[in-house]
């Protein structure tokens, strides 16, 4: 989706500005909204995927005129009612309405620990891995208009396979329901000037992390 | 649109209708049997307390005093890391990038917020902001110069955009004087924004 949040190469934001002493969460609502992400992405209704997708279809007035941890709930709010696991009147009541539906499981206290661990998303491959490293790729020029992982600026351009990492469940099916159809994973690597040209900085390199379908042999 | 924009203009009234808009969504979730909120006191707990920037710096504490360590951590981060025993695994795609006087690391995630979480903890909101993610990938230079850090012209920038679930720690360059000091004396020195690449690791004397 060619949408607001990506944002490589993007002039017109500012300075970065680093926050002395930042703490963790900026209110304890931030802290709350992180952990019934976590606590919601434990039972497996959706899918990490799923979830970027889901901030990356906020109107782009509200993913940029938002602070971060607002986009989260935001997000929440839709993809729950989009899944039918809550109504907007009982987000608007305050309260639950109906019975919740049943879940594969749910996190307790006692389970935390553990479950804040990161799972894998390797899979078995499917086919063996078109590309090997020291590779000339060139990237698709392609616009889907759902979630891909492909950034804009990184499109039809021609770049160096540095490493394969893998076949990892793919962003851009999983993300819509049509399953991981797991893809080989590779890093990739740009010349500053085949991105931003001449006048690039000539002493960058930048690199991707592609899965195969967004490349072809240059 | 920088950040502190928004602490000034718009933090204040976004608490209060946050607060509230939260509030209710706990309170459905909860009621409908999806979350249980002492989990929810036991996550903030652990990212408030436990999980955060120091495992990332006896990480490359470690790989600086030990060189088989070293070597183990830029070859397979994941399982290197795994001997930590962390609270919170780090899964499998953890990738340390190594500073040396030819090249210097920075990372980013253009599209979303993508960080090392299990070994950093959560990221600043300058990570997250639109300032970093637009400019680190053109102008890394310019974003080093915000954090008033400046490198040689001659040395390579590589940016390392995480558009996949691979994460990375940038295994920061060794400050000079630190010769025989402990793996505890060293992680002091091992900044967040070290293992980020938007810093560089505190010498001797800032550490004093």
């Amino acid at each position: 989706m060619d949408g607001v949040h990506d944002m490589g190469g993007m002039h017109g934001f500012g300075k970065v500005e680093p926050e002395p002493n930042e703490p963790v969460f900026h209110a304890p609502w931030e802290g709350r909204t992180y952990a019934i992400n976590r606590a919601l992405g434990y039972t497996g209704i959706w899918t990490i995927d799923e979830t970027r997708a889901g901030i990356e279809s906020l109107p782009p007035e509200v993913y940029l005129g938002s602070s971060y941890y607002r986009k989260w709930e935001l997000r929440l709010e839709k993809l729950l009612v989009e899944k039918d696991l809550a109504g907007a009147d009982e987000l608007k009541a305050g309260h639950a309405l109906r019975p919740g539906k049943a879940l594969k499981r749910t996190m307790k206290a006692e389970d935390v620990a553990g479950a804040l661990s990161r799972g894998s998303f390797a899979r078995p491959a499917q086919a063996p891995a078109r590309f090997k490293p020291g590779d000339m790729v060139r990237t698709k020029n392609i616009h889907p208009a759902t979630h891909t992982r492909l950034p804009r600026y990184a499109r039809g351009k021609t770049g160096i396979v540095e490493a394969i990492r893998g076949c990892h469940v793919y962003p851009d099916t999983v993300a819509i329901g049509q399953g991981e159809n797991p893809q080989w994973l590779y890093t990739v690597l740009f010349d500053g000037r085949e991105l931003w040209g001449e006048a690039s900085d000539p002493s960058l390199k930048v690199s991707i992390e592609a899965f195969e379908p967004y490349l072809e042999l240059a | 649109m920088d950040h502190d924009d928004h602490h000034d203009h718009d933090h204040g009234s976004e608490l209060s209708e946050m607060q509230l808009r939260v509030r209710a969504l706990e309170t459905v979730l909860a009621e409908k049997g999806y979350i249980d909120p002492t989990a929810l006191d036991a996550i903030i707990e652990a990212y408030e307390t436990k999980v955060g920037p120091h495992t990332g710096a006896r990480v490359v504490a470690k790989a600086w005093s030990d060189p088989a360590f070293r070597q183990a951590l830029l070859a397979d981060a994941s399982k290197a890391v795994a001997s930590f025993g962390l609270l919170n695994r780090v899964g499998d795609h953890l990738i340390a990038v190594e500073n040396t006087p030819q090249r210097h690391n920075m990372i980013v995630c253009t599209l979303c917020s993508c960080y090392p979480w299990e070994v950093l903890g959560l990221p600043p909101v300058w990570y997250k902001s639109a300032p970093y993610r637009s400019r680190a990938v053109n102008d890394p230079r310019g974003v080093l110069a915000d954090f008033g850090v400046t490198l040689p012209a001659s040395t390579e920038i590589r940016v390392w955009d995480s558009t996949a679930e691979t994460r990375f720690i940038v295994l920061p360059m060794r400050p000079a004087g630190t010769e025989g000091w402990s793996e505890e004396k060293l992680a002091a020195l091992v900044t967040r924004d070290s293992m980020i690449g938007t810093g560089i690791a505190k010498n001797p004397k800032e550490a004093a």
